[in-house]
Order: C-alpha cells, then sequence, then structure tokens
C-alpha cells in the first residue's frame, strides 16, 4: 500500500433538513499523528466522526479512511478503525472483561484468543482488578476507558475520539491524554474531536478549527497562534480603584477584563522593552500594579481571532481564566 | 503497548481475517445471543417479573377464578396454555426494551463500526428472548403439573404444540424488536407489553368465548391468540384441532415476516441519520 495519508476528505458536505452541518469540508491526516478537530458545540465536529467512520453517509464529497473509500469500501473501513463515541458503548450488566471479550469475538477473533486480548486491554487500562466486576459499579472514569479499551479490540490504523474527555473529572482525562499519547507512540493515527482548546494543544499534531461546518483554520498549534498577536501582559491591579483606573487608559487596547481578579491584559510583542513602556503609561506613579505575566497567546485568542466568538462551553473559559498569571 | 504500524500494510486480509459477510453475520448472531443471555441473568428483576408474574396469576385464576368458571375440564388444564402466551408478552416486553437500550445508547454505533450487521443484533435479542420463554415455558408446565394439570397428548401431539408454541414466542419476539426499534425511549418500548399481555384476555385463554359479550365474539375468534390457544389445548388434552392449527400456523407466520419486514426497514431508518 502507498504511504498515502490515513485520513483523506474533499468537499464534505452533509445537512440534516434546512440545516447545513458540514458545508465542504476538506481535511488531510498523516499516519501516525493525532489530529483534533476543534469546534464549539454544534460545530459538526460529531458529523464529521460519523461519516468517517461509516455510521453515516456524506450528501456530497469524497472521504477515504486508511486508504478506503468510506463509502464504496465501507466494510474495509470498518476493519481498520476504531470509534470511540459521545456516549459510553459498553454494557452496564456485563463485566468489563465480558464485555471486551464480546468485542474481540465481534472483531472476528477465537474465543481463546478473544479472551487473552480482554485480559491484555484490561491490564493496560488498569482495569484488571475491576474487570469481573459489573460496568454499573464502574466510576465514570473507569467506563471511559473500558470504552477506550473496546475500541482498540481490533488494533485500529486509525481511532476515532468523538470528545473524549467531555464530563470526565482532571484525573481521568489526565489518564485519557495518557493513552491516546501512548497509542501514538505505537502507531496508530487518532482522530479526536474536542471543545477543550487546551486539550488539542496538548495532544494534537495538528489542529483544524471547525465552525458553522466549515474548517476555519488548519494547522499546527503554534501556526495558529501566529495567527494572532504573539503575547498578552496580563496586569494584576492593586486594588478596585487602580484596576478602574488602569481600565480607563487603556481603553479599547483591553483585551481582558477580569473586575474580580483585577486583572486587565493587553496585546505586546513581549519584548522587554514593550512591557516596560507599557507599565509607565498605565501606572506612571508606580503604585496601581501588583504583579504582571505575560503570556503566549492561547488557542482560546486564536479563536476568537478565527471565528469572532469563543470556543467551548462556558466551564472550559472558567477553566482558561482559573490561571494565576505566573510572575515573569 | 502491544500494537504496531504493521497492520496498515497488510491489505484487505491479516489480522482478524474477516471470513465471508454470511458466515460472519451467523458468529455476530451467536456472539449477540449469548450477550442476551448474560443481560438476561444479570437484569434478575426482570426475569423474577416475567417468570412469576404469570405463575401467580396461573394460581390466580385456578384457586380464586377457576372454580366460578366452568370450562368442561379441570381448570387448570384449561388454562395452561393462555398462562404460556401470557408468559410469551412479558418475555417480549424485555425484548423491545433491550432492543430500545441498544438503539438510544452509543452502543449500536460501536457495532456498526465493527462491522456487526443490525441482523445480528436483533437476531441476538431474538434468541435470548427464545431462550428465556423456554425457561419460563418449563417452569410454567412444573407448577401447573404440581397443581393437578394432566394433559392427554401423545409424543406428536407434543411436539406439534411446542411446535406452535415455539412459533408464537419467535413472531412475538421479532414483534418486539421492530417496536423496540419503534420506540424512542426504553419507557414506551415497555407500554408494549402491556398491550400483547392484554391480548389473551378477550380470547379463549381464560375463559370460554360464548361466555363473553356477543359484540366481542367477532374479535375473540378472529384475533391470533385464539388459534394458537385452540391448537395448544386441543393438542395437550387430544381434542380435535380442527382448521385451528392452520390459522394458528398463518397468523404467526404472518406476523413474523411482517416483523422481520418491519425491523429491517425500522432498523436501517434508525440508523441512517
Amino acid at each position: 500500500m502507498p504511504r498515502e495519508p490515513a485520513i483523506e476528505v474533499s468537499g464534505l458536505e452533509k445537512s440534516y433538513g434546512s440545516l447545513r452541518v458540514l458545508d465542504g469540508v476538506d481535511l488531510e491526516v498523516q499516519r501516525g499523528s493525532v489530529f483534533a478537530l476543534l469546534g464549539p458545540n454544534g460545530a459538526g465536529k460529531t458529523t464529521a466522526v460519523r461519516i468517517l467512520a461509516t455510521l453515516v453517509r456524506a450528501d456530497a464529497g469524497r472521504a477515504r479512511v486508511a486508504g478506503f473509500d468510506v463509502v464504496a469500501d465501507r466494510r474495509q473501513v470498518r476493519r481498520h478503525i476504531g470509534l470511540t463515541g459521545q456516549f459510553a458503548a459498553v454494557d452496564d450488566l456485563q463485566t468489563g472483561e465480558e464485555n471486551l471479550r464480546m468485542m474481540g469475538r465481534l472483531a472476528g477473533l477465537p474465543g481463546r484468543a478473544a479472551r487473552r486480548r480482554a485480559a491484555e486491554l484490561l491490564e493496560r487500562f488498569d482495569l484488571a482488578e475491576a474487570g469481573r466486576r459489573t460496568v454499573a459499579t464502574w466510576s465514570g472514569g473507569m467506563r471511559r476507558r473500558l470504552d477506550l479499551a473496546a475500541s482498540l479490540v481490533r488494533e485500529p490504523a486509525v481511532l476515532f475520539l468523538d470528545e473524549p474527555t467531555t464530563g470526565l473529572d482532571p484525573r481521568s482525562r489526565q489518564a485519557v491524554w495518557q493513552v491516546v499519547a501512548e497509542l501514538v507512540g505505537s502507531g496508530v493515527t487518532v482522530f479526536l474531536t474536542t471543545q477543550y482548546l487546551e486539550e488539542a494543544d496538548r495532544l494534537a499534531d495538528r489542529i483544524a478549527v471547525l465552525d458553522g461546518g466549515r474548517v476555519v483554520a488548519d494547522g499546527t498549534s503554534a501556526q495558529l497562534k501566529e495567527q494572532v498577536a504573539g503575547h498578552r501582559l496580563d496586569l494584576v491591579l492593586a486594588d478596585p480603584a487602580a484596576f478602574e483606573d488602569v481600565a480607563r487608559r487603556l481603553g479599547g487596547r483591553a483585551v481582558r477584563h477580569d473586575r474580580d481578579r483585577r486583572v486587565v491584559g493587553v496585546a505586546t510583542d513581549g519584548s522587554a522593552a514593550h512591557v516596560r513602556a507599557l507599565l509607565d503609561e498605565v501606572d506612571p506613579a508606580r503604585q496601581a500594579v501588583d504583579r504582571f505575566a505575560v503570556h503566549s497567546a492561547t488557542l482560546d485568542d486564536v479563536f476568537l481571532a478565527l471565528t469572532g466568538h469563543p470556543a467551548g462551553p462556558p466551564d472550559q473559559h472558567d477553566h482558561q481564566d482559573e490561571k494565576e498569571p505566573a510572575n515573569v | 503497548m502491544s500494537s504496531n504500524v504493521r497492520h496498515l500494510d497488510r491489505g484487505s486480509g491479516g489480522w482478524g481475517a474477516v471470513p465471508p459477510a454470511g458466515w460472519a453475520v451467523v458468529a455476530d448472531w451467536v456472539t449477540m445471543a449469548g450477550r442476551g443471555l448474560r443481560l438476561t441473568r444479570r437484569n434478575l428483576d426482570a426475569v423474577i417479573t416475567s417468570l412469576a408474574l404469570p405463575v401467580l396469576l396461573m394460581l390466580l385464576f385456578v384457586y380464586l377464578f377457576g372454580g366460578a368458571i366452568d370450562t368442561g375440564t379441570r381448570y387448570v388444564t384449561y388454562v395452561v396454555p393462555g398462562v404460556l402466551l401470557l408468559c410469551a408478552g412479558f418475555g417480549a416486553s424485555m425484548t423491545a426494551v433491550g432492543v430500545t437500550n441498544d438503539m438510544t445508547g452509543g452502543i449500536i454505533d460501536r457495532f456498526r463500526s465493527m462491522d456487526v450487521a443490525g441482523a445480528s443484533v436483533l437476531a441476538g435479542h431474538v434468541a435470548a428472548s427464545v431462550v428465556r420463554n423456554l425457561a419460563s415455558t418449563v417452569l410454567v408446565f412444573g407448577v401447573a403439573f404440581l397443581i393437578g394439570f394432566r394433559p392427554s397428548a401423545g409424543p406428536l401431539d407434543w411436539v406439534a404444540a411446542a411446535g406452535v408454541l415455539l412459533l408464537f414466542i419467535l413472531a412475538i419476539s421479532w414483534l418486539a424488536a421492530a417496536v423496540g426499534l419503534l420506540a424512542r425511549s426504553p419507557e414506551a418500548a415497555g407500554g408494549f407489553s402491556f398491550l400483547i399481555m392484554f391480548l389473551p384476555y378477550p380470547s379463549s385463554a381464560f375463559v370460554p368465548i360464548d361466555t363473553m359479550p356477543s359484540w366481542l365474539h367477532g374479535f375473540a375468534d378472529n384475533q391470533p391468540v385464539t388459534p394458537v390457544i385452540e391448537t395448544l389445548r386441543g393438542l395437550l388434552l387430544g381434542l380435535p384441532v380442527g382448521s385451528s392449527p392452520w390459522k394458528a400456523v398463518a397468523w404467526c407466520l404472518g406476523i413474523l415476516v411482517a416483523s422481520v419486514a418491519a425491523a429491517g426497514v425500522l432498523f436501517r431508518r434508525r440508523t441512517a441519520a
């Protein structure tokens, strides 16, 4: 087989009734890489995954996965992919071991091989101890790991993860991230969707930003960040009066206002000279600014710049804002 | 980590080389039937309901109402076929709920992405349903014998009765699978049991039809449950059965064919979006 990309998509369109969910999507994912499709709720991420995983047909366009056309060679595609959707796809009333053994049988493994594979996966996902209990008694994070394990029973060439960490606590999220990192080490191509900018930034080699059914940007995390002003200077003000004063001095130049934490952000090129000049300008008396921090632009900034609206669910923004500015 | 890139280059065969489609469907069906039975075993509440309720109903009919009902034979002997069909109704509702659960959860996507045919998934539920019903049938016969059920059927009659009952169970199970595909929630699917459970009452299952008001005769005489009941009762008691077996078989085959066809259409429609 020639070294063609793991996933090639061109001109993909899909509508549900009058709602245009995908509006001409082009993508290319290299083998052995992690690709993140990033976008807010309703951007069309899940629809894209479902088309690539042969579950739904596109209205127009072409897609090839692992070298096979998702319509003409549907069965071949299914033999080379794994899918973990947004809803746990395991039986609560079976044990973890039984679930995986069943998936192994469905993947065409003989009984003994299915048993071996199940044990192997339980071990690898740190579920061996719970393996003999019904999944109904498991925690959300454990189920998610089992769900991931189930999609690996067949050793897929391409693994689709639709919002793999949505609704998980931070520890389970870390565990999923670690699994993804390990998988990539073994040569699997991972295609994941996420609303979490941090997740895409952390895991993906390439990121495509999907908004309103169109890819509005496609590149590495660093490339995307270069599309907006390089850095942001966050000023932590000494008291509410200082906050009001500095906010007034900066006016429209302020890119961030956080009254509760008394933080004002302003764009900068990140050079010492520019930061010094800004500090002198907003705080000539050297009383108002308590601390400051210089950040590289986040994907959040990128998203805002590209689409004109913030990405992701509200909790994501809270999460981003919780980061204390580190003193530089 | 045991994986590697080798599978990218193995072309169409290789790891888990896939047998011809037909054989894979059968193998998947067996796996799915096993799954259905495991889920049944774990869902003890539902099993106890579907087994205990018909048995309790039988005791209720025999000891509370039976004395007042003149059927020309011992009432327990009269009522056993009706109780068997009640059991089939309860079993069917579990099947409908199971199918709806699969369709509304994420698992059907996983099965489809693994190239498991919808037919295998549904037939797995039906197979589990048939096994459940065989168990409940044995239980009902056991309890019935204890309280005085004395059939006078010869070996061939038993075989014929078993065949008709099996066909009825199969038809009802596929009907349940189709309903499960139609229902948007497990609760809605469960409501289906009410309809099927109700059907034996306006039939000859518990009381002779000629004791019912005359406006009900038309329905009671011509609904699917009545010929099945008449056939089972006639065979078990060694009585002449007339045309009932043919009517019963025709009804069951009709329901079976229509349900399988409907299930096929509904499954495709349900998974198209």
